[in-house]
């Protein structure tokens, strides 16, 4: 069974606003059959003041698809189409006090559902743009459509690149294999072959792909220090193996590294960066992307 | 109150016959079966005696063909890839789309290594046709395995036949009977089949113990090799407390097996009709003359598996599903989808599956339960109206990106 909150239950047993709704002048429909989610939102909104003043639902789903239906129209009833249209997939988790990373998608549900009433209402057509697959990394909830979506869009090549640019895999590592066959079959249709052996960071991630640094808290000088101090933890193993690492600059979430002798250029290479950058991110709380680099090339 | 198994399918619980035969090879009785001392000597009898008690239960000729391995799964894949590694200029396996990922995603990864496997399709009463099988059976193929009874419907394959087919074509014959053992007679002695995989946890024995029959003179190849453990074939020292408990267990299935197929089938039968007299739109999948006496699989239209278990369990019943949304996955039951089962009723389906230890009055209950669960989550389905389902309900409902 799954690790359902106290609140999903409560709102799976006891459904809140259940039902289609008298009067309701908008109906987003929207979910799956096949996947076996699906879900009509209806909404009774007031013409003048937009004001959502009834909303019901009909779900088919699971307990979670039913919970988050629910919590949908019980945080929506009392707002205005255009802050309705502001509630977020995980506004809707945090209302029911979360959802196992397989049943995120549930929430997503719940938040297109909202989506495509409104377009209704509004006379608009709702063209979904959210394509799932079967989900992969289970830590960070990624599934496969992202993931071959990203690899594409990037170029990427190895499973380390597949963590940096998605953070699947970047947890318990289970689902390698599954993140390594995706990469093998995205790979064979450009007409390549995947190498496990390959190093990673074919190219720096361009600048607009990376998330916004999200830790408010540190100043930039307090970043830099926290960054130096990992790095200096990690120096000594690498030193008693004759190399070495030496920070060189930090780019936003880039933080550029020298690795020097015996680390530079072999296979241990790989691991060592992976192994920096996810100390560096339980460090900082925010994604980080270690990028080797010549001590020459920079500054020029 | 107390709660009512009915998912005897995914596992049992200890006999306490086992139970009591198991505890004293836990204490006293620690030794290691390969010593020569008395701490040992009398932990290898007592193998010996489990060995003769699964050789009994499933009619083999010799208790040597019985081989201890730590589950069902071990067993089948010890199997397969015995016959890939025995006969490695053949490429080609033969299997069903219905299998349990024990044989089925061995298969994708053997595929992977270039090995071709072809899976018997079933028709919408989970059945293989014959003409099918006899068509791909050729020298070009390592092995066969065909399961005994389906762990989803029950339904049973016709093994036996299958196993002289492949006989005649000279091809190895392995059956997954993990969910038949204890359920259907068997008699290995008078049957083609060449290796049969059994679990102890389906028939009140402990997890993490299985068995492979291997019919005596098939060429085999070990999954793991060490020690001289099962003459070789299973390396590893012997779990000794969970073969002892196996052994009983196997001892306890045979008395049983009668009632199996007398008491317990009618108490699966009175579950069925009194769900389906109560419950409109629910039909049975699998071949519903031809299958396991405790398997009982109903598709309740327009509703979601895991919402049902969840109210079930909620009323202290314990069954599973074939939804999709019970295991994480997108898709509902392969075995669902190989029988066309439409996917407003596929995602639907609820196995009750009982024991020996299931009562009438359990079953009545459950009766009782059923419809007000079912009805009540009609009541939220878009595809249900205010006395059933809607007209042309597919079209009535067509959410965006179905
Ligand atoms: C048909 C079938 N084969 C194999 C297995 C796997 O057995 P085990 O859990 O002992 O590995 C099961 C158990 O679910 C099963 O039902």
């Amino acid at each position: 069974m799954w690790d359902y909150s106290e609140t999903v239950k409560d709102h799976f047993y006891n459904p809140r606003n259940a039902g289609s709704v008298d009067a309701a002048n908008a109906t987003g429909d929207v979910g799956s059959i096949s996947c076996g989610d699906a879900l009509r939102l209806q909404l009774k909104v007031n013409p003048e003041t937009e004001v959502i003043e009834d909303a019901g639902f009909q779900t088919f789903g699971c307990g979670s698809a039913i919970a988050s239906s629910s919590a949908l129209t019980e945080i929506i009833k009392g707002m205005t189409l255009d802050q309705a249209l502001k509630v977020t997939n995980q506004d809707i988790a945090d209302y029911l006090d979360g959802l196992p990373p397989e049943k995120m998608h549930c929430s997503v549900m719940g938040r297109e559902a909202l989506q495509a009433a409104v377009a209704d209402y509004r006379g608009e057509t709702w063209k979904d743009d959210h394509e799932e697959g079967q989900l992969i990394c289970k830590c960070f909830a990624i599934d496969a459509v992202m993931i071959e979506d990203t690899i594409r869009a990037n170029n990427l090549r190895t499973v380390e690149d597949v963590t940096n640019y998605t953070k699947a895999g970047g947890g318990c590592s289970s689902c390698h294999e599954g993140i390594e066959e995706i990469l093998a079959k995205v790979l064979a249709e450009q007409g390549m072959e995947f190498d496990p052996e390959a190093n990673s960071w074919p190219t720096p991630i361009p600048t607009e792909t990376i998330p916004a640094p999200t830790a408010g808290k540190l100043t930039n000088l307090q970043r830099i220090k926290k960054i130096e101090d990992v790095i200096d933890q990690v120096r000594p193993a690498l030193q008693a193996d004759r190399g070495d690492i030496e920070l060189i600059d930090v780019q936003g979430n880039q933080v550029l590294v020298h690795l020097v002798g015996a680390c530079s250029g072999c296979q241990m290479a790989g691991m060592t960066l992976g192994g920096v950058q996810q100390q560096l991110m339980e460090a900082l709380g925010e994604f980080i992307h270690v990028v080797p680099v010549q001590r020459k090339a920079v500054g020029g | 109150m107390t709660g009512i198994y009915l998912d005897n399918n995914a596992t049992t619980q200890v006999a306490s016959e086992v139970l009591n035969a198991m505890l004293p090879y836990f204490t006293e009785q620690f030794g290691n079966p390969s010593s020569l001392h008395q701490f040992g000597n009398k932990v290898g009898f007592a193998i010996k005696t489990a060995r003769e008690q699964v050789q009994s239960l499933l009619g083999a000729e010799l208790d040597s063909e019985i081989i201890f391995t730590s589950c069902g799964t071990e067993s089948d894949s010890t199997a397969i890839l015995s016959a890939l590694k025995a006969y490695p200029k053949r490429k080609e396996i033969i299997t069903t789309t219905v299998e349990h990922p024990a044989i089925l995603e061995l298969c994708k990864s053997l595929e992977k290594d270039d090995y071709t496997v072809h899976y018997l399709k079933v028709d919408g009463k989970g059945r293989l046709n014959l003409d099918d099988y006899r068509k791909v059976l050729s020298p070009q193929v390592a092995i066969v395995s065909v399961m005994w009874a389906n762990n989803e419907t029950g339904t049973l394959f016709p093994v036996e036949r299958m196993a002289e087919m492949a006989h005649e074509a000279g091809v190895l014959f392995h059956t997954d009977a993990v969910q038949a053992v204890g359920k259907v007679p068997i008699d290995l002695k008078a049957s083609k089949i060449d290796m049969l995989s059994l679990s102890g946890h389906k028939l009140h024995a402990p997890k993490g113990i299985g068995v492979l029959y291997l019919k005596r003179g098939t060429r085999f190849r070990p999954l793991l090799r060490g020690g001289h453990q099962e003459r070789g074939r299973r390396a590893g020292t012997e779990n000794a407390a969970a073969i002892v408990g196996l052994g009983v267990a196997c001892e306890l299935a045979g008395r049983h097996l009668g009632y199996e197929n007398s008491t317990v089938m009618r108490l699966r039968d009175r579950l069925q009709d009194g769900i389906l007299a109560a419950v409109p739109n629910a039909f049975v999948t699998g071949d519903v003359l031809n299958r396991l006496p405790n398997t009982l699989n109903i598709a309740f239209e327009y509703i979601e598996g895991e919402a049902i278990l969840m109210l079930l369990n909620k009323e202290g019943i314990a069954a599973s599903s074939g939804s999709a949304c019970t295991s994480g996955s997108l898709e509902p039951s392969h075995v669902m989808r190989a029988m066309n089962i439409p996917f407003t009723a596929a995602h639907g389906t609820v196995r009750f599956s009982l024991s020996r230890y299931n009562t009438p009055e359990e079953i009545e209950r459950v009766i009782a339960a059923v419809p007000g669960i079912v009805a009540k989550l009609r009541k939220l389905s878009p595809y249900w109206g205010d006395n059933g389902p809607l007209e042309n309900p597919e079209a009535m409902f067509a959410p965006a990106y179905a």
